[in-house]
């Protein structure tokens, strides 16, 4: 099967080493990889600041990029699910609505497209280190992923998985939140990055890392040694 | 900014910096987690319960024309009298008449969030008559002259020592801390209120039309005796408070209980159908329903937005906000806090001026899960924040979305903008945390992640190269 990856604007700019492990992994799988390079954002800032004119402007050129794909894989819930829920939203009542349908039926959350279009959990990974794990909310109640990551660090050898109480709690980034309203986005970081101290675990990994930006943002002014991990990184790790 | 948005952004600043508070609403509301998730497991499956109250809300807010006309009809032909209020002076208005025209001096209250809505209180006190909430939640929050806290705990943010001390001041109570000897205080206070009320007053659970009554949930018995002992009975119900028939209620009490205070079934849950009969020794003479519209049928000819009429404010989505845990229920300023709050706020009382609370939210959809009746609340939020941008477009935000949109359509502009991002980063040491600096309100509690020295894409290019 040949994957189109769709890597989000930061990921590529400050976390490009989230993209090459998934397509080292891909590749190890035995999958041929694609990113065709006219691509950029998939439009979520405008979209949540609601002007959304301007998100359908940027969303038109990811239809654009990707019209060709077979199946669009990206590691980002959040961008996932803009892109396979809120683009059929988006282009409703225009010509392209039919097109937007077809893009979101192709986008795949990478965790979720390994275990459960691939049906990969176990691909032989290695990682020493006590790990716990982050749900980015959209990729959580958005996409619904939940179990599929945790299955697959479940599988990594040499690594221990302890869960964060309470998992699902919103770490407070939030996009354009995170700046409208820092004390009330930063209260909200900090109690997250409490629940991960508290673990005792020695890597926080998410599958969406603009969550991780938030968290390692706020652990780092905060001098906290613990670091944080794409899920891709986790799992390339000894690729 | 309006005045409201200032209000909420310096409240929310305060309570969040606040830690003590923060830590108190977070432990009372675990213990509500614990319970909730424990009577979610008796029924046969949350998950189909909540697409069945969905259902059945649909069916009735889009019908609600035959639905309201069948229960005025019935409990009207039970000696009933309905007034149809189209907005908060309306309601406000025929309540004091009705106080007037049967010489009314005391008046108990029973919990009921539309009347805070529509400021009843405040026109009665006004008029010359007294009120006494007589919820132990709310009878302290009006002795505090405070705004309910959360639309289903008034004061869950006080203390008992804060609880001791207003009861204290204003009751001459001795300095008890216990919860139950606290309670036996205002049960004090509330009986004797009780026999001298002429008039009682309450919300409305649900209405139920094929049999004409109105449904109460409460846990305190509070609410029976308002209704019973005055002479006069006044309940207030928004219109979108209608069940067909019994049946529905059969889903719908355990449901409110559940999902809204983490119990199996509220203590009492009592139906009322008219004016004491003529065969009957008790009840009150008159019976009086004011139907609340406030700008409710304007969420009902919104079609996206219809759904949040299906709220049957149990505080369910308050509850599991992660705003909402760390800003509190004061700081909203609104009758209904949380996220139902901000969803129909900007409908009851304004978009432009209520539009703020759509923006002060993560998105991160804990109140949609939450809902037991699936309305789509956090992306109603979203609904409000594009509704207030078509709106009134803060030029700011156009010319910078304007310049991002013509970015991100183009690779070439994309890579430039990135590029010059990169570097200028270098410099931004030189400004960070002042003034100037251009990311201050992310660099203030957050450090900024630095630029990779590859790109994916370069490497993409590269490896693309050599293969």
């Amino acid at each position: 099967m040949k994957a189109t990856l769709f890597i989000p604007c930061f990921i590529d700019q400050f976390y490009p080493q989230v993209g090459v492990g998934v397509v080292k992994i891909l590749r190890k799988l035995g999958h041929a990889v694609d990113f065709p390079d006219q691509q950029t954002c998939c439009g979520q800032p405008a979209f949540n600041s609601g002007l959304w004119d301007q998100a359908r402007s940027v969303a038109e050129h990811a239809l654009d990029v990707f019209r060709q794909a077979e199946v669009i894989v990206t590691p980002s819930g959040s961008c996932g699910a803009m892109m396979k829920i809120h683009y059929p939203e988006l282009f409703q009542n225009t010509p392209r609505y039919q097109e937007a349908c077809e893009l979101s039926s192709k986008i795949y959350e990478f965790s979720q497209f390994l275990v459960n279009r691939l049906g990969v959990t176990d691909f032989g990974a290695t990682f020493k280190g006590k790990v716990t794990f982050h749900d980015g909310c959209h990729g959580l109640r958005g996409l619904g992923v939940k179990n599929e990551p945790r299955v697959l660090l479940q599988h990594v050898r040499g690594l221990e998985l302890l869960e964060l109480k309470p998992a699902e709690t919103c770490c407070g980034f939030g996009g354009t939140f995170a700046v409208k309203y820092p004390q009330i986005s930063s209260a909200m970081g900090d109690s997250k990055c409490s629940a991960v101290l508290e673990t005792g675990a020695d890597y926080v990994v998410s599958n969406d890392s603009s969550c991780l930006m938030h968290i390692q943002g706020m652990l780092t002014l905060q001098k906290k040694p613990i670091r944080s991990l794409h899920l891709a990184e986790v799992l390339a790790h000894s690729l | 900014m309006t005045t409201a948005a200032r209000q909420f952004k310096g409240e929310a600043t305060r309570y969040t910096g606040d830690l003590t508070h923060r830590h108190w609403i977070q432990k009372a509301l675990s213990g509500y987690e614990v319970k909730r998730d424990e009577n979610k497991g008796r029924f046969q499956d949350w998950e189909s319960a909540r697409q069945a109250a969905a259902q059945i809300k649909y069916e009735v807010i889009n019908h609600l024309d035959q639905y309201l006309a069948q229960f005025v009809k019935n409990i009207e032909a039970r000696g009933a009298v309905v007034f149809w209020a189209s907005d908060a002076q309306e309601a406000r208005d025929y309540i004091v008449e009705v106080a007037r025209k049967n010489q009314v001096r005391s008046i108990v209250k029973s919990k009921s969030m539309t009347t805070e809505e529509i400021h009843l209180n405040p026109a009665l006190q006004s008029a010359g008559f007294e009120v006494v909430e007589t919820d132990l939640g709310e009878f302290i929050v009006q002795l505090r002259d405070e705004a309910p806290y959360h639309l289903v705990f008034p004061a869950m943010h006080l203390t008992r020592d804060q609880i001791s001390e207003i009861f204290q001041q204003k009751l001459g109570a001795a300095p008890v801390k216990d919860p139950e000897q606290l309670t036996m205080i205002a049960r004090g206070v509330m009986r004797q209120k009780f026999c001298q009320a002429d008039m009682g007053i309450s919300g409305v659970n649900f209405g139920v039309a094929d049999t004409g009554m109105i449904s109460i949930t409460e846990n305190e018995g509070n609410a029976r005796l308002s209704t019973s002992l005055p002479r006069v009975h006044v309940a207030v119900m928004g219109l979108e408070k209608i069940m067909r028939s019994m049946d529905d209620l059969a889903l719908f009490l355990p449901m409110l209980a559940t999902a809204g205070a983490g119990q199996l079934i509220s203590g009492y849950n009592t139906l009322y159908a008219g004016p004491r009969a003529a065969d009957e020794c008790d009840g009150p003479q008159q019976f009086h329903i004011v139907l609340l519209d406030n700008g409710r049928t304007r969420l009902l000819a919104d079609a996206e937005q219809r759904d949040a009429l299906h709220c049957i404010r149990c505080g369910a989505c308050l509850n599991v906000c992660p705003i909402f845990r760390n800003v509190g229920g004061h700081s909203y300023g609104t009758t209904y806090q949380g996220p139902i709050g901000s969803v129909i706020t900007p409908h009851l009382r304004g978009l432009l001026e209520w539009k703020h609370l759509s923006f002060a939210s993560s998105l991160c959809g804990a109140c949609t899960q939450a809902c037991p009746v699936k309305i789509d609340l956090h992306h109603h939020l979203l609904q409000n924040r594009r509704n207030a941008t078509q709106a009134h477009p803060s030029w700011l935000e156009r010319l910078m979305f304007g310049a991002f949109s013509i970015v991100m359509r183009r690779a070439a502009l994309y890579r430039l903008a990135m590029f010059m991002g990169k570097l200028f980063q270098p410099l931004h040491p030189l400004v960070k945390g002042t003034a100037v600096d251009p990311v201050k309100a992310w660099t203030r509690t957050r450090e900024t992640p630095p630029f990779a020295k590859t790109s994916f894409r370069s490497w993409w290019r590269d490896q693309q190269k050599g293969a």
